[in-house]
């Protein structure tokens, strides 16, 4: 976990103060919409369909247990009970009061946590690896990165009015668990003749014209991480559209300029900074470094007899094989908690779940808990000799459904039951999906699927990326859906390809139930997974049975 | 540039004017006496693109009350009242479709 400074409390609370002032004199009428909207959106407040909704921001998924509960009270207090976490690592309350936002906001930072830069045409929060500093295939925390990102990205006067928001999203791993190539700017850790330094990836995106990232630089050093992402910003700022909002993104730049014509901008402006006051010299690094507390691991032995004896129980066995990852310390392992139960809103935790999760992961896991980019938590250190108490614990408040990764480990945006701008439901879809596949031998013996549904063109759902995506669309005030297969979010990521005419909603879940029939019918072994069978046979088996029996 | 109270609206049936209530977010409908209700039933219905601007000059100029006015197509009850004549309407009427976590 990363401590905040004096300097750092007293600006939130300095925020808190300010935005209540602003509130009141709205309220009071003393400040139009015309001039609140801009200041409550910058502080991740927006409104939706039948309320505001506040948007707290998690520094790469990051929480500490005290923060976990500081956001069940938020829930508890000026919320229904309960919040929604997001494929960008917050979390969503979608009940909040106007006049009551200054004092959720004031609780949060007492915390160190607020919903500055959840909004807005500036630089959002950075993500990162849900598993990061606990995974074996990690060369570094790119925590440490990302937080240099957030302390030199957080009210960067050159880039509060960019064009349009803007994403960053760091990996250190082999496996690309942050999405880093459907990102603004992705960046890959990785290793060369002895150092490391970043793949720098631009122009990636979802939304109505998705595109996946560009490699503008195949080896940055670490040292000028900040300066050359100052560089890319300053070339977007320049010159991105601002003529049209759907072509603002700096992905239509780079698209339209050309990768290479691009980067030659963005290094023409690096050469002139980057020996400049951006310049991480190791004493920076180490600085921030050592506010990171890192958990003192014990030294034990993998497999202890504990977990020995509880792997006899199939149930544990079959949670064990699905949500536990091994950790790099031995003796410990990497727990994913879904937040995917069937029948439930994808994301969705409750007040008292959050309480109990932050209760287990002060006893069990160094007081850790991350937020995944699917929407699931994750207690990154456990000592795998209390996987079992952890299990029970976890299965009791409805958190241990072993589908991670699996077709029912569904991303969703929150739909038109929420989202003032979506076409379509999506919520009820990933539900009724949950419903059919309900069966836990049944998802594990199709594996790895990736559904991911958005209710609208924007793709808040990502279903660009989903191995089946779904995407809503309303004609004659009926929802349909369309239907996109073969996309992936990973180190290869891949966009899915459109299979035909959209599905009516009462059809849709049965057609995705074709599709997976016709995986199983076609893989070539158990071992091959829908992905790869859709990459080996292409879309037209699929489609063919998708639309069948008319 | 022509602002959006200029424009003239096209109307392709009875239509309302809602919001959202400046202090909580709840959906509010523009009454005949010019007054916000909770209740869709309650709000005065415009059937030419005359009245609905007259409406919506109305309501834009009370946005200390509600926020974000449009003018929405509604259905008429047997009763001669307002409800809502799509699926967007009909869950910022009745609230989301599912339920929370629980």
């Amino acid at each position: 976990m990363y401590v905040y400074d004096a300097f750092d409390r007293t600006f939130l609370q300095e925020r808190v103060a300010e935005f209540r002032d602003q509130v009141a004199r709205r309220l009071s009428g003393e400040l139009n919409e015309e001039e609140f909207k801009p200041l409550r959106l910058m502080n991740g407040v927006y409104l939706q369909l039948h309320a505001y909704m506040l948007r707290v921001c998690i520094p790469y998924g990051t929480l500490n247990a005290t923060q976990l509960r500081a956001l069940a009270r938020v829930a508890r207090r000026y919320d229904r009970d309960y919040g929604h976490f997001t494929t960008r690592q917050n979390i969503q309350f979608n009940w909040i009061k106007l006049a009551e936002l200054p004092d959720a906001m004031a609780d949060l930072a007492e915390v160190g946590i607020h919903g500055i830069q959840t909004s807005g045409n500036c630089i959002r929060n950075t993500t990162t690896d849900a598993f990061a500093g606990a995974a074996r295939d990690e060369i570094e925390d790119p925590r440490l990165y990302a937080e240099i990102i957030r302390q030199w990205s957080t009210l960067h006067p050159e880039f509060t009015y960019l064009p349009r928001k803007f994403k960053i999203a760091i990996s250190a791993a082999r496996h690309d668990r942050a999405a880093t190539r459907v990102h603004d700017v992705g960046l890959r850790l990785h290793r060369r003749d002895g150092e490391t330094g970043f793949e720098v990836m631009v122009g990636g995106g979802l939304g109505r014209t998705p595109y996946i990232g560009k490699t503008i630089r195949d080896f940055l050093p670490k040292e000028d991480l900040l300066s050359y992402l100052e560089a890319i910003v300053r070339t977007y700022n320049l010159g991105g559209r601002r003529d049209n909002i759907y072509k603002a993104r700096i992905k239509i730049q780079v698209h339209e300029l050309g990768a290479e014509a691009f980067a030659e901008k963005v290094e023409a402006e690096w050469r002139q900074i980057k020996d400049g006051a951006l310049k991480l010299d190791q004493a920076a690094l180490d600085t921030i470094a050592d506010r990171f507390l890192t958990p003192d691991f014990e030294a034990l032995p993998d497999d202890p007899a504990e977990l020995a004896t509880a792997l006899a129980n199939p149930a544990f066995a079959r949670w064990h094989a699905n949500s536990v990852v091994p950790h790099k310390v031995g003796g410990h392992a990497i727990v994913t908690l879904s937040l995917k139960p069937v029948g439930g809103p994808p994301g969705d935790c409750t007040a008292d779940q959050m309480d109990t999760i932050a209760d287990l992961a002060e006893r069990y896991g160094y007081g850790e808990v991350r937020v995944a980019h699917e929407q699931n938590l994750v207690l990154p250190h456990v000592r795998q000799k209390d996987l079992p108490a952890v299990w029970r614990a976890l299965d009791a408040i409805g958190v241990a459904t072993p589908n991670v990764g699996l077709v029912t480990d569904i991303i969703s945006c929150p739909g038109l039951d929420y989202c003032s701008l979506a076409n379509t439901r999506s919520i009820p879809i990933a539900q009724k999906l949950t419903q059919r596949f309900a069966d836990d031998a049944r998802i594990a013996d199709i594996g790895r699927l990736h559904v991911n549904i958005s209710g609208c063109i924007n793709a808040c759902g990502h279903h660009h990326i989903g191995h089946i995506g779904i995407l809503g669309v309303e004609k004659k005030d009926e929802e349909f859906f369309q239907i996109s297969l073969g996309g992936k979010g990973n180190s290869k990521a891949r966009l899915g390809e459109l299979i035909g005419p959209a599905i009516p909603e009462s059809e849709i879940v049965d057609a995705v139930e074709r599709l997976v029939d016709t995986y199983l019918e076609l893989r070539a072994s158990p071992a091959e997974t829908f992905i790869a069978a859709v990459e080996r046979l292409g879309i037209e088996p699929f489609k063919e049975r998708a639309y069948a029996p008319r | 540039m022509t602002s959006p109270l200029q424009r003239k609206l096209k109307i392709s049936g009875p239509t309302a004017i809602t919001a959202n209530r400046l202090a909580d977010g709840v959906v509010v409908w523009l009454t005949s006496g010019g007054a916000w209700s909770m209740a869709i039933a309650e709000a005065a219905i415009a059937t030419t693109g005359e009245e609905v601007q007259r409406l919506l000059t109305l309501a834009h100029g009370d946005e200390n009350t509600a926020v974000g006015a449009y003018a929405a197509r509604v259905e008429v009850t047997a009763e001669g009242r307002a409800a809502p004549a799509n699926l967007r309407e009909r869950i910022r009427v009745n609230g989301p479709t599912i339920a929370p976590a629980a």
